[in-house]
């Protein structure tokens, strides 16, 4: 085998990153257009394809990893995320994604899901959100809204969902975003965007089912309502939406209204700017909720970014100052290193 | 010290001491300084602490009380002692509770300042029993003031009288001392490290400990002191160790012996907690401790540091199994080295979080959903932990396996003389990693049908695996059924075959006869002791201990088919009999005493004369 550490690295192709096996996703699933974004933005990362690992649990999405030519971990439900944490924290080397849905990451793994995100474990966790189980055919998720008939629902779900950015945030995630299987350009930004972020990356992705829950994000996605419905936020630019952008988000206080800059006595100066290392929690949880209420679009893009040490750079850390202090560990001088006594 | 020798000095053979008290009292404390001083004098030792799941149960309660006994000799022991000899009460419900298992003729030694009404009542005692000629009839009783004697001492150390009444110990520690004719200067030491910043509790606690030395020198009421003079082991440099250290210690050997990083994800559980915090002092030898946010992450962690490549460790309680079974599901189908150990205790449920119990063993061997086989390993005794963890790690790897290895809480906290081995002495473990590119498939076999172990970074063997079914050789996702059964079958065949890398089951006396003992696990001790009583008064019978379960050293059956009867005595209500059963086809008699505590020889000691009838096996 030739030695290719001093190669020239050879520019990757989405094809690259393809595993070649059959891509077994209903026809029409929002699932094929996330794993083309990512076959798509991969090669644009600069990571060698042997360093990145995917991780999944259980579900549509978490068949994800059998496709993508890089190590992967198909495992059990809701454990993707605990998974990726002890791949990382032992190999800081690699590059760590866990490809998860609603149920797997906020039903069954929610657990492991807030705290990798309070520890900041350098892991980029891809939430296909679809807002229903599908592999089991049918019933409410904890991201399905009020309301909603389905198997084990027959008379509409009596649950509240959450608000997953929310989530994210409440748990002190670092990077927080949210993107659509519709807005192919817009995920592949993202992505980017996260597989650079150093920490815990949180992306939302809405996507649709179209067995079970079909048409659920129309009413943001569709074309006849996404620009008035979608918010895309850049980062130091204003908020602003609507056709030919002419709506804004003002910041009443801690209350978001909508201001129509086609009205004279508005002014572009009036409108939120957004500021993705904004120190202040509160706002981007305004931000997380701003659908709540049904008058405002639903936001796009990365919400919040902070920067921290990762949980598995302070264990390298650790070691790295205790092996400094102490030296290196001797086995002999461990074994025998308590009080010890001879017997001639 | 001059004056010492005017009292006289007897010579004993044994001893075992319980010191007992309210679990606020740190008698654990004062009991394992008193062994690793009794270590470091060359005795043989077994010791056994007993404590309350409650941390500081109300104070004088009956259930509130904490002990710790320690067996110590002049020659080769292998328990904590089935009956105490001297029993150290700090408390009328430490008396009450303990008195029962104390020798006929005892001696007790009782703090007489905490004999007041309400820690009678308390006690359940209408009277006192120090004044009640009858109700300690037979024992000698030594009343100290032990209070008063260290509050006197310590009056101008400037301490709250609170401070000043939890150096009591240390005066009882100080007394002891000198009653065993003990040295002070392993606790000084101890001492002077664990203070060294908090100089005034460092003196009070020196203080106390030698007016309590000092005390028993000069006070009237002891006419005698005793020694028990060094045990004649075997050569070599010797230190005390419980089961717990000793686990922490194997997996740390079995690193460097390997040249794989250790992994462990982990999740606070009694009593197996200590191999975590052990293993989170060992930062210098490149251990990763991830202390999880549940005993599930705390096994999927590990998975996935295997699959990168790490020697993967995850340590619980039998609660922790339960909930990291299918985990161990996912380990057996994806085919990667683990080691979880569990440190049994006594249940079902939350049960006996502090208590011993041997009864997971059906869980480690069967408790999974679908065919799931993995290598089951047992230790029997503190030290043998270190081996068996060890060994664990060894098989793991070598087989691309989960590995369960099961200890349980009397051996995992119970100490032992162990001697120590020098780092030459202990072989290697070898590993490979895939490399080669070429012919390269994730689900092909070696001569001992492990798969090829390919870490992530490896350039050209991306791979993926999962919990899906696999085709063999390739690993991609396959339904069909005759590949299902071919790979359950595969599977289970992997596993047997790890009989060819073991020990043969060795015997201890003749090796066909009447009786068989068999043990596993933590029984060692109390089934080796029984035997030993029983051969010396001239029975016949002879002992085999089991510490590879699944799968058994394959001489197993011949080794019980030939004696006419096989006794299992287990601390659960006989899952090695039952396994015995259907795996040979030969029946066993059960001896099963489920207490939650380990064994006293004496019990087995008296099935065993019990079966053996008349005929005492001659």
């Amino acid at each position: 085998m030739a030695n290719n550490i001093d190669a020239v690295p050879v520019k990757l192709t989405a094809k690259d990153f393809s595993s070649g096996q059959d891509v077994r996703w209903c026809p029409g699933c929002g699932d094929y257009s996330i794993l083309a974004q990512v076959q798509r933005s991969f090669p644009e990362i600069n990571i060698p394809i042997e360093k990145i690992v995917w991780i999944s649990g259980i579900g549509c999405s978490s068949r994800f990893t059998y496709y993508m030519n890089t190590y992967g971990f198909h495992t059990i439900h809701g454990r993707a995320a605990a998974i990726a944490t002890g791949v990382k924290i032992a190999r800081p080397d690699l590059s760590v994604w866990v490809a998860t849905g609603d149920g797997d990451l906020m039903s069954i793994g929610g657990n492991h899901f807030i705290h990798t995100c309070r520890k900041n474990v350098d892991i980029k966790i891809l939430l296909f959100n679809n807002e229903i189980y599908g592999l089991t055919k049918g019933q409410y998720s904890p991201t399905s809204a009020k309301g909603l008939v389905t198997k084990t629902s027959p008379y509409g779900s009596v649950d509240y969902p959450f608000n997953p950015l929310s989530l994210a945030l409440g748990a002190g995630a670092s990077f927080v975003a949210r993107t659509a299987d519709s807005e192919a350009k817009h995920m592949q930004e993202i992505i980017k965007r996260a597989a650079e972020h150093k920490g815990t990356a949180f992306v939302e992705i809405l996507q649709n089912c179209v067995i079970f829950n079909d048409g659920v994000f129309d009413p943001i996605t569709s074309k006849e309502n996404k620009a008035d419905k979608m918010l895309i936020l850049k980062h130091g630019q204003p908020m602003l939406f609507g056709k030919d952008n002419k709506k804004g988000i003002k910041l009443d206080g801690f209350k978001p209204v909508v201001i129509d800059l086609n009205d004279p006595k508005n002014s572009i100066n009036d409108v939120w700017v957004h500021d993705e290392k904004d120190i202040s929690h509160a706002r981007a949880f305004i931000l997380a909720h701003l659908a709540d209420d049904p008058e405002l679009p639903s936001p796009f893009g990365v919400i919040r970014q902070e920067f921290k040490p990762t949980y598995d750079e302070g264990v390298e850390r650790q070691i790295a100052h205790i092996t400094e202090k102490k030296g290196k560990g001797s086995l002999e001088k461990l074994l025998f290193n308590s009080n010890t006594w001879e017997v001639n | 010290m001059a004056q010492e020798t005017e009292k006289e000095t007897l010579d004993l053979k044994e001893v075992t001491i319980r010191f007992a008290g309210d679990s606020g009292d740190g008698m654990q404390l004062t009991g394992s300084q008193f062994s690793d001083t009794t270590a470091l004098m060359g005795n043989d030792l077994g010791t056994l602490p007993d404590y309350p799941a409650e941390i500081r149960a109300p104070a004088g309660t009956l259930y509130g009380v904490s002990g710790f006994q320690v067996h110590f000799s002049s020659s080769d022991i292998h328990t904590p002692g089935d009956t105490p000899d001297v029993l150290v009460a700090m408390n009328p419900a430490a008396l009450k509770k303990n008195l029962a298992d104390l020798k006929r003729d005892g001696i007790i030694i009782v703090n007489t300042d905490s004999f007041d009404a309400k820690n009678l009542k308390l006690a359940g005692y209408d009277k006192n029993p120090l004044d009640d000629d009858t109700a300690l009839a037979g024992y000698k009783v030594y009343p100290v003031p032990i209070t008063t004697l260290t509050s006197t001492a310590l009056k101008d150390s400037g301490l709250s009288i609170r401070d000043i009444n939890r150096c009591k110990n240390f005066f009882a520690l100080g007394l002891m001392y000198w009653l065993y004719n003990r040295p002070l200067e392993p606790t000084l030491k101890w001492l002077n490290s664990k203070f060294k910043n908090k100089p005034e509790i460092l003196n009070a606690n020196e203080t106390a400990l030698k007016t309590g030395y000092f005390f028993g020198d000069t006070t009237e009421i002891f006419e005698n002191r005793y020694t028990v003079e060094p045990a004649k082991l075997k050569k070599g440099t010797y230190r005390n160790i419980s089961g717990n250290e000793a686990t922490a210690l194997g997996l740390v050997t079995a690193s460097i012996k390997s040249g794989l990083p250790l992994f462990l994800g982990s999740y606070p559980i009694t009593p197996a907690t200590d191999i975590l915090q052990f293993l989170a002092g060992y930062k210098n030898f490149g251990v990763k401790t991830f202390q999880a946010e549940d005993e599930i992450a705390g096994i999927t962690s590990a998975i996935g540091a295997a699959f990168s490549g790490s020697l993967a460790v995850t340590t619980t309680s039998g609660p922790g199994v339960a909930l990291k079974t299918e985990a161990i599901g996912l380990g057996v189908m994806t085919e990667l080295p683990l080691v979880v150990v569990n440190v049994q205790r006594g249940g079902p449920s939350t049960g006996l979080p502090t208590k011993t119990e041997q009864a997971d063993l059906l869980q480690a061997v069967y408790g999974r959903n679908g065919e799931a086989p993995i290598p089951v390993l047992a230790a029997a005794t503190p030290s043998d932990c270190f081996y068996m963890a060890m060994e664990a790690s060894r098989i793991a790897v070598k087989y691309m396996t989960p590995v369960m290895l099961l200890t349980d809480g009397y051996i995992g906290n119970g100490t032992e003389p162990w001697r120590i081995p020098h780092e030459n002495e202990i072989p290697e473990i070898p590993v490979k990693f895939a490399t080669e590119i070429e012919g390269f498939a994730p689900y092909s076999r070696d001569e001992n049908l492990a798969r090829p172990w390919a870490r992530p970074g490896t350039p050209g063997l991306a791979h993926r695996i999962g919990g899906l079914e696999k085709a063999n050789i390739t690993g991609n996702v396959n339904y069909d059924p005759s590949n299902h059964d071919f790979m359950v079958k595969l599977r289970e065949q992997k596993i047997q075959n790890i009989k060819n890398d073991i020990p043969d089951l060795a015997v201890q006396g003749d090796a066909e006869g009447e009786l068989l003992v068999l043990g596993w696990g933590g029984t060692y001790g109390a089934i080796k002791e029984a035997v030993d009583k029983v051969t010396s008064r001239g029975l016949k019978v002879s002992q085999a201990h089991l510490k590879y379960i699944h799968p058994m050293p394959k001489n197993t059956k011949d080794v019980l088919s030939k004696f006419k009867k096989v006794l299992i005595p287990e601390i659960n209500l006989g899952q090695l009999a039952k396994i015995v059963r259907s795996e040979f086809l030969i029946d066993v008699l059960q001896y099963n005493l489920v207490r939650g505590l380990p064994f006293r020889s004496s019990d087995i000691e008296n099935q065993i004369v019990e079966i053996l009838g008349g005929k005492n096996g001659k």
